[in-house]
């Protein structure tokens, strides 16, 4: 093996690429898109939740209610004056709660009993509506606690469990910091999967492979020579998307850098093995396209990037643990928002390792058998 | 008349120094014979033609000389060496021009031959000399900054065969070179190969369906359905016949017809 023919190999390699308009795109907007997407779109927070409410006992009490919930800042209450009209508007979507209150609903606890009011939820996007719900259960529970200490004040004979939540590690549960660090890993994928198997591809199109097979150049060289740029790139793309990530989501790291970029160098054998794999099977840059998106959504799906692997039916499960993604997620986001160290992640960095290496030398063994 | 693989007789007339030497060679590629029972000499200095209609296995006998695809049974030796047991060696004497253009479109005409140059090992001081002897001779030079994705098809061509020279191999392979190129352009890569084989001896083996470059080899091999016919001195192939392309013809419809006759037969 010659490091000097590598070399060669590398510069005319990123010669190449930065002379192609058409990678140059994929290199610089594929990431920023992925990051505005991720960062900006795809949000589970909850800032702002509409109510229809229909009132039929107009009382001190039921406005007492009304106030409980505006005064939250998250519910935004519309009033109704007739069941009709919250069936439409829940039926339009404009309204993401219901919530109907009974006629004889301040006599009712006036007397020391209980009062019950509707709440209807538009259950479409089933995990906000639980959200939702959740959210207006807080509020109806400190208003019962209020009424409880306003009608009893002086019969408390026990103490009462205050609970004290604390969230570590995200303590506004933002969204945003649970998927700008799964960004690092899936632009790091998606660069050197499909860059490394497009650039063999584009060497067996142009007919240029032939050529580099009867020259002394080795197949292990070529191999080489051929991922250690689209390696290197993915580093600086990832070290890139990890500064933007600090700086302008403020997301915080609180964890090594150094750590992150070893997990990334074990996560990308199995991720240059990938495309060195597709490269294999496809004789086109459309085919080799088309395999990329093939393995790519699975690999995303059963990740743990937006569902959660729990929460999968136990064999999927299984599958999830031999998806190198899933592995390299938990590292990220570890050492992002955790600031956890590598002892804790002895178990992931084993696995990427054992399958980056199964990958990887698969398919170099592939490869060279198919240029023999 | 015995015309096809006549074994003996193509070894007969082998005068000089055998250079690449193809002995029983049979192919099979993708479940077909691509070429069956192949014997020829080619000697050191010659440029040696090899004709044949399309699909014939002409490049399926280059590709094999070249080291490309492992001969399913006999054997190729270049300067006595194995095309599949000393495989490394004999990649570094032969330079090969595949069919299609095999050059990198995006790199420019001296980028593309500094590549070749640096995977060739080729030393410091060479380089230079090679380079410029290489620039001239295809008379690239004044195109030495353009991508070699904008050259004319003539110029792609003569980059090519730039690129495979620049290790000074001692054979040269090449597939079809002039097809589609312009009758000047074609006409100019003929003298460079006389040329070379003039001032450097240089073997070279060369594949082509133009008949008026068949008529510049100093020996042509005819091919026809993966077999060797025939192998022989232009000026003796056309005797009797007005042109070298009636000849060629008038032999490949009587292989044909005997072929058909002894399909008839069994």
């Amino acid at each position: 093996m010659s490091w000097l023919r590598i070399r060669e190999l590398i510069r005319k390699e990123f010669i190449q690429l930065f002379r192609d308009a058409k990678s140059r795109r994929v290199l610089i907007v594929a990431p920023i898109i992925q990051l505005l997407v991720f960062g900006y779109v795809v949000n589970y927070d909850i800032s702002k939740i509409s109510v229809a409410l229909l009132d039929h006992s107009r009382t001190p009490e039921s406005r007492e209610l009304t106030t409980a919930f505006t005064g939250n800042g998250i519910f935004y209450i519309k009033e109704v004056f007739n069941q009709n009209q919250m069936e439409k508007l829940l039926l339009e979507g404009r309204t993401d709660l219901g919530i109907i209150v009974p006629p004889d609903y301040a006599d009712t606890i006036r007397i020391g009993t209980t009062s019950e009011i509707q709440i209807i939820v538009d259950g479409t996007t089933s995990n906000m509506a639980s959200i939702r719900v959740s959210y207006a259960m807080q509020v109806l529970e400190r208003l019962n606690s209020m009424l409880l200490q306003e009608f009893y004040p002086l019969h408390l004979t026990y103490g009462k469990i205050d609970n004290r939540l604390r969230t570590w590690y995200n303590p506004n549960m933002d969204s945003r910091y649970y998927f700008v660090p799964g960004i690092v890993a899936f632009v790091v994928m998606l660069i050197s999967l499909l860059l490394t198997s497009i650039a063999i591809i584009k060497e067996k199109e142009a007919g240029t492979m032939e050529q580099l097979i009867v020259t002394p150049l080795a197949p292990v060289e070529f191999i080489t020579g051929k991922t250690i740029p689209y390696a290197i790139i993915s580093l600086v793309q990832m070290i890139a998307i990890t500064i933007f990530a600090i700086i302008w989501f403020r997301i915080p790291m609180n964890g090594s850098i150094a750590l992150l970029f070893f997990a990334t160098c074990i996560f990308l054998m199995s991720s240059l093995g990938l495309g060195l794999f597709i490269s294999t099977v496809s004789l086109t840059q459309q085919q080799a396209m088309m395999s990329t998106f093939f393995f790519i959504l699975p690999i995303f799906m059963l990740s743990g990037f937006v569902f959660p692997i729990a929460n999968m039916p136990v064999i999927v499960q299984w599958i999830a643990y031999l998806n190198p993604l899933t592995h390299f997620l938990i590292i990220l986001r570890g050492v992002f928002l955790r600031g956890a160290g590598i002892s804790v992640f002895w178990p992931q960095i084993t696995a990427l390792i054992i399958i980056g290496f199964l990958l990887l030398s698969g398919s170099v063994w592939r490869f060279k058998k198919r240029l023999d | 008349m015995i015309l096809h693989s006549n074994k003996i007789k193509n070894f007969e007339k082998t005068n000089g120094d055998t250079f690449i030497e193809v002995v029983d060679l049979s192919i099979q590629y993708g479940g077909v014979w691509a070429a069956k029972d192949i014997c020829l000499r080619i000697h050191k200095g010659e440029i040696f033609g090899i004709v044949g209609s399309d699909g014939a296995g002409k490049s399926t006998l280059l590709r094999a000389m070249a080291t490309l695809i492992p001969p399913t049974t006999g054997h190729i030796t270049i300067e006595k060496f194995d095309t599949s047991a000393d495989r490394k060696f004999v990649k570094s004497i032969l330079g090969y021009m595949p069919q299609r253009f095999a050059l990198y479109p995006d790199l420019t005409v001296l980028e593309n031959m500094e590549f070749f140059m640096d995977v060739f090992h080729m030393e410091k001081q060479k380089r230079g000399i090679m380079r410029n002897k290489f620039l001239a001779f295809t008379k690239l030079e004044p195109f030495s900054d353009r991508r070699a994705g904008d050259l004319s098809g003539g110029m792609k061509q003569k980059l090519g065969l730039a690129c495979v020279l620049l290790h000074e191999p001692k054979v040269l392979i090449l597939d079809e070179p002039t097809n589609g190129v312009d009758p000047l352009s074609r006409m100019e890569f003929w003298q460079m190969l006389t040329r070379m084989r003039n001032e450097d001896c240089m073997t070279i083996v060369v594949a082509t369906s133009y008949l008026d470059e068949g008529e510049k080899c100093d020996r042509l091999a005819l091919m026809h359905n993966s077999e060797l016919i025939e192998v022989a001195a232009p000026v003796i192939l056309r005797k009797g016949f007005a042109d070298l392309e009636e000849a060629i013809i008038d032999r490949l419809t009587k292989t044909d017809r005997e072929l058909a006759y002894d399909t008839f037969r069994r």
